[in-house]
Formats: C-alpha cells, sequence, structure tokens
C-alpha cells in the first residue's frame, strides 16, 4: 500500500504551551482514520500543522513520499521549496468545522473556482466536474443558490463538493458535523460514509464516538498533546486498553 | 444679472467641482487601498509613517491641508507654486486617501480568517486571495462609509474657495458680493443637493447590486 501521508516526530507549542508533543502517524491510501479526544488536546493543532495552516515547530510531513516540512540537523525546520510545496498542497483537502464557503459565489461558482484559477482548468470541464459532485451531494437544484441561502448540511455538502472538486489524495476533516443542527448531523455523515465505500482516503477529527467505530479503519485518540492509543476501532473503542481512553469513552456512554 | 448667465457661470464653476469630485476619487480610492496596506503593514517602521500620516489627514483641517500644498512650495522650499487646480487635487487625494484607508482597513480586518484559510488550503495565491475572495466582500461591507466620504467629498469641493480655484461655490460668492444678492448661494444649494442625489442615487444602486449575498 501506498503511504499517502506520514507525519513524524511532530511538535507544536504556542507561546511556550506544548500543543502536540511528538505525534507520529501514517495514513494509508484509502485509510480512513478518526481523530478522537476530549477539547483542547491538540486534534484540530494536528490537523492544521498536516494542512499546513499552522507551521510545526518541528518534525516531517510527507505526502506520498515527498517532505513538505523537514527538520535540519539544526532543529529548525525546513520548507520545501515553493513550486514543490504547491503540488504537495494539491495533495490534500480541508472540511472545516464552520464550512467557510464564500459568500459571494454561487454554489456553482464556489465549487468550481479554485480548479479553474488555480488549476487552470477548462471552465466548460471545470463547471461539468462542479455539476457531478453537486449531484453526488444531492445539490444539483441548489448551483445557482448562494451560501447563506442553504441549510448548514447543505454548507457543509457545498463545502465537501469544494473540496473533492481539486481531486485530492487525503481529505481531512475537522468537526464537520460540529456547527449543524443535529438533526442535519445524520446527513453529513452518511456523505462521508459513501465516500469511505468509495475509498477515498481520510482523516476526521470527530466527536460522534459511534460514527467513528463505523466508518473508520484506524482510530487515534489523543489527550494532552500525544497519542495515548490507537488502533483498529474494535480495540480502542470496542476494548480500550488504557485508563484514559476508556474514561473520555465513558462520557459518551449511556 | 440674468437668471440664465448666472446659471451658465454657475454650471461652469460645477465643472471644475466635478472635475474635482471625479478625480479626488479616481486617484485616493486606489491610493486609499496601498495606505491601507501601508497602516496593515507587518514592518514598524512603514506601519508608524502610515498612522503618522493618516492621524495628520484626519486631525488637521482639509482647509489648512489645501493650503500647506499650495503655498507650502514657495515658503518651505522656495520653489514656484504649483498649479492651483493641481494643488486642489494633491490635497484632496492625499486626505481622502487617509479617510478610506481606514475604511478598507476595517473592511479587511472584518473579514472572517476562516476565509482566507479555506483559500489556502485550496490553493489559491495571496493575490487571488486578495482579489477574488476578500475584496469583493471588503467593498459589500465598506459601501455605506464610502458612501458617506463621497458625500462628503460634493460638499467638500467648496473648500477649494481658499487657493482661489474657481470652483462652483467660489463663483457664487464672487456673484453673490458683487450683485448684493443671496441668488447665486441659492442656487449653488440647490446644485450641491443635486449632486448628492445623484451620488446617494448611484451608490444605493450599487448596495442593491451587492445584495445578493451576505
Ligand atoms: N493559535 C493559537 N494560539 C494559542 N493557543 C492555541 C492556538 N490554537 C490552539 N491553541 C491551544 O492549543 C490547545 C489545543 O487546541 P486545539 O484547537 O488543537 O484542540 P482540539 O483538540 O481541536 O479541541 P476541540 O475539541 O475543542 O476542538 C488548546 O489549549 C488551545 O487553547
Ligand atoms: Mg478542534
Amino acid at each position: 500500500m501506498v503511504k499517502y501521508l506520514e507525519i513524524r516526530n511532530l511538535r507544536k507549542s504556542f507561546g511556550g504551551l506544548g500543543v502536540l508533543k511528538d505525534i507520529s502517524l501514517k495514513v494509508e491510501e484509502g485509510q480512513v482514520v478518526a481523530i478522537i479526544g476530549p477539547s483542547g488536546s491538540g486534534k484540530s493543532t494536528l490537523l492544521r500543522c498536516a494542512t499546513m495552516l499552522e507551521t510545526m515547530d518541528s518534525g516531517e510531513l510527507i505526502y506520498l513520499g515527498e517532505n513538505a516540512v523537514t527538520t535540519g540537523d539544526d532543529g529548525k525546520i525546513v520548507l520545501a521549496p515553493p513550486r514543490k510545496l504547491r503540488k504537495i498542497q494539491s495533495y490534500y483537502g480541508l472540511v472545516f468545522q464552520n464550512f467557510n464557503l464564500f459568500p459571494h459565489y454561487s454554489v456553482l461558482k464556489n465549487v468550481t473556482d479554485a480548479l479553474i484559477t488555480v488549476q487552470k482548468k477548462n471552465k466548460i470541464e471545470a463547471l461539468e466536474l462542479g455539476r457531478e459532485l453537486l449531484q453526488k451531494m444531492a445539490l444539483e437544484d441548489k448551483e445557482d443558490a448562494y451560501p447563506h441561502q442553504l441549510s448548514g448540511g447543505q454548507q457543509q455538502r457545498v463545502s465537501i463538493a469544494r473540496a473533492l472538486a481539486l481531486n485530492p489524495k487525503v481529505l481531512f476533516f475537522d468537526e464537520p458535523t460540529s456547527a449543524l443542527d443535529p438533526e442535519l448531523i445524520g446527513e453529513i455523515l452518511q456523505v462521508i460514509k459513501d465516500l469511505a465505500a468509495e475509498r477515498m482516503t481520510m482523516v476526521i477529527v470527530t466527536h460522534e464516538i459511534t460514527f467513528a467505530r463505523d466508518v473508520a479503519d484506524h482510530i487515534i485518540f489523543i489527550d494532552g498533546g500525544v497519542i495515548v492509543e490507537e488502533g483498529p476501532p474494535e480495540e480502542v473503542i470496542g476494548n480500550p486498553q488504557n485508563e484514559r481512553t476508556r474514561a473520555f469513552l465513558r462520557r459518551f456512554e449511556g | 444679472m440674468e437668471l440664465s448667465v448666472l446659471l451658465l457661470k454657475l454650471t461652469e464653476g460645477m465643472w471644475i467641482s466635478t472635475k474635482i469630485f471625479v478625480l479626488t476619487l479616481l486617484f485616493s480610492l486606489p491610493l486609499g487601498l496601498f495606505v491601507a496596506f501601508g497602516r496593515m503593514s507587518k514592518n514598524p517602521f512603514i506601519m508608524n509613517i502610515v498612522k503618522l500620516y493618516i492621524s495628520v489627514m484626519r486631525g488637521t483641517p482639509l482647509v489648512l491641508q489645501l493650503m500647506v500644498v499650495y503655498y507650502g512650495p514657495y515658503f518651505i522650499f522656495k520653489l514656484s507654486t504649483p498649479d492651483r487646480f493641481l494643488a486642489v487635487i494633491i490635497g484632496f487625494v492625499l486626505n481622502y486617501a487617509a479617510y478610506f484607508a481606514e475604511i478598507y482597513r476595517g473592511g479587511i480586518e472584518s473579514i472572517d480568517i476562516g476565509q482566507y484559510e479555506a483559500a489556502r488550503v485550496l490553493g489559491y495565491n495571496k493575490s487571488q486571495t486578495f482579489l477574488k475572495i476578500i475584496f469583493p466582500q471588503v467593498v459589500k461591507r465598506i459601501l455605506p462609509a464610502v458612501t458617506n466620504e463621497v458625500i462628503t467629498l460634493v460638499k467638500d469641493t467648496s473648500l477649494a474657495f481658499v487657493i482661489s480655484v474657481s470652483e462652483m461655490f467660489t463663483l457664487a460668492k464672487a456673484i453673490a458680493s458683487a450683485q448684493r444678492s443671496v441668488l447665486p448661494y441659492v442656487v449653488a444649494g440647490i446644485f450641491y443637493y443635486v449632486f448628492n442625489f445623484i451620488v446617494a442615487v448611484v451608490m444605493e444602486w450599487w448596495e442593491n447590486k451587492l445584495a445578493y449575498f451576505s
């Protein structure tokens, strides 16, 4: 199997406060990894470092064998040269908790604009692909709507379509359902399950433990900036070994 | 003086006022954006210089600034006095750029950081992000504040009288005192009102045009 993402010895602190302490993980082609853990444990920071919205203090970030970030002998991080970095950045997409759709663009333009502007794809092809993705997200009748006219669930589906349009190898989700009304959560979880069935490689931060157990091949439990326990869902969720994992999971029972 | 002659004279003045108005907007709107970037610069030297410039422009009367631009070259540097109209344009542009800069800055800083992050992960470069994603949203947010400034500008054009540029108000004043009549002032008032009425209509049309998103 091809290693799509590898993180080695990632450290990150904010103003002296260590948030991530030596995190290493691997994501293989077609794998779905769920990251769970208490609030403030560093899950978002981990995704933000992996998507380079945040620069790690030290460690390595590797996509498909290509180093985006390495750490030199002097302990300072080294970024790949800009051209290579741009290429690596096209390997991943990110779905945000609060969607971050572009409010002044129609649904279709939200999905296709990066294809046309960034990837310089032919406009007609881009629109065709955009419509295909909207259909897949059951939004084909919304292509001319603007984000503020949609429900939270619909907005999140647009943002998933927007990320998929660029054909990423790895798709990250940071609590994709946390900003949604409870009755809209199911539709987003279903979309992600469908993507998993198509063997889309995904890394999902979520508080939906049942969903994580159902969809993920691999669960990572983070607490206090370290990976406390990881493994297949049957083990980490079904039969956790670490006391902290057990304490965390107990809160989701009953 | 016949009313038609009065109107003709004031219309000539109005043409000058309109030129001041149009040229000021034409230069100060883009310049203001660059000033705003300077004000938000991470370089403390640039940031502080621009901050000082803005505070002087906003903290002193425009009339005084026009006089400095016109008389300054002679009294300070012993250079020849510039063309009056040019001095007016320079004075207005420098002043209005400062006001517009603060409006732009407020607008830019009000945009959610998530917009930048989404654009970045999608691969937009910095200028694409600003031009395509951020700026259109800024324009919508600042339009009401810009409208206020533009309406003020229409009235401020009358300040060009201070260095004797014959815009409409200067002429109205001259005719009024020569004729011992208030009629020129009444006509001038109507001119300004109609001008601003048009400005308001245009800006409202623009605001409505941008109402499709929120
Ligand atoms: N930009 C920042 N500056 C300073 N501190 C930060 C910053 N971002 C995150 N932190 C801190 O890092 C820690 C981890 O935050 P993070 O958002 O990664 O947690 P999380 O696991 O995603 O939590 P949640 O489940 O609530 O989303 C927190 O203590 C947070 O306050
Ligand atoms: Mg988080």
